[in-house]
């Protein structure tokens, strides 16, 4: 149970993000899902924090939004990814890497710093 | 970029509901999906509900964070504020009301008058560098600032070392020939520099070129702008085209730009390069023309006024006959233009200021009042958990609220106002103040609003803010609860109405002050009867009238034309009509006494033999002139009673001569009559030593026609001008008016009426606004303390002792007030004591008048209230509790 991760906000937009990349078009309740699945449910996501994140992902151009009906023919909004979105997403995928790559050589526990 | 294009899409999501409503749906469908796949895992729908919410994390919390992100959380709680402020004073309308009035009433007072003091004192003058620029005069005792002549002119000119430039303008009215006959038109005569000196550039044509004011030099002249428009259409070729001002040919060689304005020519619209060569320009002792100057870089006024009274010295000695007595006199341009309306634009700004003043505190006090009224909703609001930040964000919100409302509607209010007032102002006052063209609400005068509105809204949301701290949360939940605040209230409360008080009175001070000055001023002892009097001024075209015969022909056959006119009972003609002002002086000498060479200066009049009696003025001893004592008759002159005094204090004038400095022959004339001082100067001037002169033995190319009429004189105006234009048409007539007109439209007569006026009319509203303060703190009082009057009378109190309760509160404050406005009048009224004329800053009658009203009126806004306190009924006050 206590397991579970927090994530915080400039993740999630990326998470998103990556989502939206692979998978195509999505709705905020199957785009949750999926980004809880593919962390291997080590996520926990509380699901109404998606959706400001969402808007701002929105007001800032890189998704837009659509009306239409879910898999099992129910109304949602379904979110893509635009050009901008796409552009925005190679970048800060390269940014984390290099990030994580930083911190791994700190945390690393063969190096020696000395 | 994406920021932006994020935070534009959030402002924009401030003013859009459509994107929440959408959200509820979105949020829905969401809810729906979840528990459908719940309900798959095999929950009972309560629990796939449930759990759906949960994950969620509170539709509620997502709803408002979701929104946060959708707008600006600050702006959007701010306009949530102004609604909340803009019901809460909805649901108040009399206190709404009420506070915005009297806020737009003061700043309405207040931009208005604003505008006036913007255009004249802080504009600066449309010429390059304006401070720079000094007004040069010479300067006698009785006139600190007094013509030039021309010779000392170019004297000063070359002897200066402090002037980059020194060049003149003389007043000059020109009759222009038009194909109708003749015009008289307004003009100036201005040494070729004068252009170039003040940094001005013709927007088309040329500038005079230097050399052009020189003898023998071609006519050239410039067109004001609105000369141009209006006589010339506003066409390209005028320049180059020939005009005949006084039968003299002139070229136009340019025209003034639009802006262009010099106030001390009025509204001159013929600028005509000056020639010398008259016989004035030849004379040194002939003073006609003001001196504008440019000061060299780094010098200062003082620098400047030093090296000419040091020139002025030199040329007195070296001309004495001519120039004894004749100093210097330099100030700054701006000076000699604005310096006589200064004071009192500044008095009426002050007015008005204390009028918002007035107004600010009174709203004020309503909003303490209201806040008292507030406390209980205050407290749950606090109990609920409003910070006090979050309270007093409401308080600035809602003065906010109230601030803009009034400001807006000030501002219309000033708008309208600055247009009626202009109108008021005569056309001729307007042609000496030209700079009130630039009137408007412009960036300075929108500044200045703002600035007032800012402090008006700090004024009104600190009054609650201070107040807020003492309040007790507990205390005001407490129903009925009695604390410290009424206390507090009716201490600071009352101390407010003492300010107001003592404002309105500075306020009825100050205009009783100036509505006796102005009294007094109508009321100034003439000389003659003014009723009656239908006046005219008259310019003879100089080529056909060249002698002294002609103009004396011409002189005697307009009098007799007038005369001969249905109505009119007596007429006459003098070179400058009474009421006009002191000036047009000569140098006199007394034959027989001793001559230390001091210039006896007195006003000179040359006027008909009927002048004087057609005025109706006195004649104390001797007699008039007969209209045949002209050149060929013994030189004759009429002297007034001053001169009388001044010069024959302890014998009888009749019969003795007087003559020019040398006493040359042909100046020598005998005294044949006394008449009784006639004003010749403005109504507020002192009376000078004048001398008439029989018209027909010194005959001049313009004069004033006066005639004594026995109907209303406005109604022979017309004939009167027709008929001198049966004698000649190419003779000008201007200015047709009635002697009461003249007089009560002259500009010391407009300044004393508008500021009496204006001055009342605020202190009206002041008096008005206290009253209502007061009533406003008395009424409150006694329904805070309608409990204790009840215990009072139950215990026995009579209705009598409970008015005297509630009265001697209202006296204590009234009379703290009046005792505090006192001082205050008399120390405004001795800053204005200038404006004053005939009174006394520290005029007791004004004062014991001004205590009355406001002792009155003070007395009656409380009466009300104590009245309503003596007709409590003890059960029921007792009852409520």
């Amino acid at each position: 149970m206590g397991e579970k991760t927090d994530i915080w906000q400039g993740t999630l937009a990326l998470m998103v993000l990556k989502t939206l990349d692979t998978l195509g078009p999505l709705h905020g309740y199957g785009l949750a899902r999926r980004i809880e699945q593919t962390s291997g449910n080590i996520l926990s996501l509380n699901y109404g924090t998606l959706y400001p994140a969402l808007l701002k992902l929105e007001q800032e151009g890189s998704i837009e939004s659509e009306w239409g009906v879910s898999e099992n023919n129910r109304k949602a909004k379904f979110y893509r990814l635009t050009r901008v979105g796409r552009k925005q997403l190679q970048k800060e995928a390269a940014d984390w890497e290099q990030t994580t790559a930083i911190v791994a050589r700190f945390l690393s526990p063969t190096e020696e710093l000395s | 970029m994406k920021r932006l294009r994020a935070w534009m899409m959030r402002v924009a999501g401030i003013f859009t509901a459509g994107p929440r409503r959408e959200f509820a749906e979105e949020l829905e469908s969401h809810l729906q999906l979840h528990i459908e796949d719940n309900l798959r895992c095999g929950m009972t729908p309560e629990q796939a509900r449930r759990e759906a919410i949960i994950k969620l994390g509170g539709v509620e919390s997502t709803r408002q964070s979701y929104s946060e992100q959708g707008t600006v959380p600050f702006v959007e709680s701010f306009l949530q504020d102004v609604r909340f402020a803009i019901r809460q004073l909805i649901r108040n309308p009399g206190f709404t009301v009420v506070a915005i009035l009297m806020l737009s009433l003061g700043m309405a007072a207040s931009v208005a008058i604003f505008s006036f003091v913007e255009a004249t004192l802080i504009k600066p003058l449309p010429y390059y560098q304006p401070n720079r620029l000094v007004d040069v005069n010479e300067s006698i005792t009785i006139f600190p600032r007094s013509n030039l002549s021309y010779l000392d002119y170019l004297d000063w000119k070359r002897m200066n070392q402090v002037f980059s430039s020194l060049e003149m303008f003389g007043g000059r009215g020109f009759l222009l020939t038009t194909p109708a006959g003749s015009e008289p038109v307004s003009g100036s005569r201005v040494s070729a520099g004068f252009f170039s000196t003040l940094g001005v550039a013709p927007i088309l044509g040329r500038d005079f070129y230097v050399g052009e004011d020189q003898p023998g030099a071609p006519g050239s002249v410039m067109l004001s702008y609105g000369a141009w428009q209006k006589r010339f259409g506003g066409r390209r070729d005028v320049i180059g085209q020939t005009i005949t001002l006084s039968g003299v040919p002139n070229t136009i060689i340019g025209v003034l730009p639009q802006d262009f304005h010099f106030a001390l020519r009025g509204d001159a619209e013929f600028w005509q390069s000056f020639h010398a060569g008259d016989e004035c320009s030849l004379r040194r002792s002939c003073h006609n023309l003001y001196g504008v100057a440019r000061l060299k870089d780094g010098v200062s006024v003082e620098t400047a006024r030093a090296n000419m009274k040091a020139i002025a010295e030199q040329l007195e000695r070296q001309y004495p006959d001519s120039n004894r007595g004749q100093g210097a006199s330099v100030q700054p341009l701006y000076e000699a233009i604005v310096g006589d309306i200064r004071p009192i634009l500044l008095v009426l700004l002050a007015g008005a200021g204390l009028l918002l003043l007035i107004g600010c505190v009174n709203v004020s006090s309503l909003l303490l009042v209201r806040f008292e009224n507030r406390k209980r909703e205050i407290a749950v609001r606090g109990a609920l958990g409003a910070s006090n930040a979050r309270l007093i964000r409401q308080f600035i919100t809602e003065a906010l609220v109230l601030v803009t409302t009034g400001s807006l509607l000030g501002m219309a209010l000033a708008y309208g106002a600055m247009q009626i007032l202009l109108r008021l102002i005569s056309k001729d006052m307007l042609f000496s103040m030209p700079y009130l063209r630039g009137l408007g609400m412009n960036l300075h005068v929108v500044t200045f609003a703002g600035v007032m509105a800012l402090l008006a809204a700090f004024l009104f949301s600190i009054t609650p803010i201070l107040r807020l701290p003492t309040t007790q949360i507990r205390e005001g939940l407490v129903d009925g609860g009695r604390g410290t605040s009424g206390i507090f209230w009716r201490r600071f409360g009352s101390n407010l109405v003492v300010v107001e008080l003592a404002i309105a009175m500075v306020l009825l001070v100050g205009a009783g002050l100036l509505g006796k000055s102005f009294y007094r001023l109508l009321h100034v002892e003439l000389g003659f009867e003014p009723d009656r009097l239908a006046t005219l001024g008259v310019n003879l075209p100089g080529l056909r009238y060249d002698t002294a015969e002609q103009k004396v022909a011409v002189g005697r056959e307009v009098v007799n034309r007038v005369r001969s006119l249905p109505g009119v009972t007596s007429v006459g003609i003098a070179n400058i009509l009474a009421v006009s002002g002191n000036g047009n002086t000569d140098w006199i000498r007394f034959v027989g006494k001793p001559y230390n060479g001091e210039h006896n200066e007195v006003n000179q009049r040359d006027v008909s033999a009927d002048y004087l009696k057609t005025l109706q003025a006195t004649l104390i001893s001797g007699r008039y002139f007969t209209d045949d004592e002209d050149a060929a008759r013994p030189n004759v002159v009429i002297i007034n009673k001053a001169l009388a005094q001044k010069y024959f204090p302890a014998e009888d004038p009749i019969g003795k001569k007087i003559g020019d400095t040398d006493l040359s022959p042909k100046s020598i004339r005998e005294i044949i009559g006394v008449v009784d001082d006639v004003r010749e100067a403005s109504l507020d001037s002192s009376i000078m030593p004048t001398v008439y002169y029989p018209f027909n033995q010194s005959p001049d190319m313009g004069f004033g026609l006066v005639a004594r009429t026995s109907q209303p004189e406005q109604w022979l105006l017309p004939s009167i001008a027709a008929a001198i234009h049966q004698v000649d048409p190419g003779i000008g007539t201007i200015g047709e008016s009635t002697m009461n007109r003249r007089i009560s439209e002259s500009q010391t007569a407009y300044l004393h009426r508008s500021s009496a006026w204006l001055v009342g009319g605020f202190a009206g509203l002041a008096l008005l606004l206290g009253v209502i303060g007061l009533y406003g703190v008395i009424a409150y009082s006694v329904s805070q303390r309608t409990r204790e009057i009840g215990v009072r009378m139950a215990l026995g109190a009579q209705r009598s002792s409970v008015y005297q309760l509630i009265l001697s509160e209202a006296g204590r404050l009234t009379v703290l007030g009046i005792v505090a406005g006192i001082v205050c009048s008399i120390l405004a009224a001795t800053l204005m004591r200038k404006l004053l004329f005939g009174v006394r800053s520290w005029d007791i009658a004004t004062l014991a008048a001004v205590v009355v009203v406001l002792g009155v009126s003070a007395l009656f806004a409380s009466y009300i209230p104590a009245r309503r306190a003596a007709s409590v009924n003890p059960v029921e006050a007792l009852r409520s509790e």
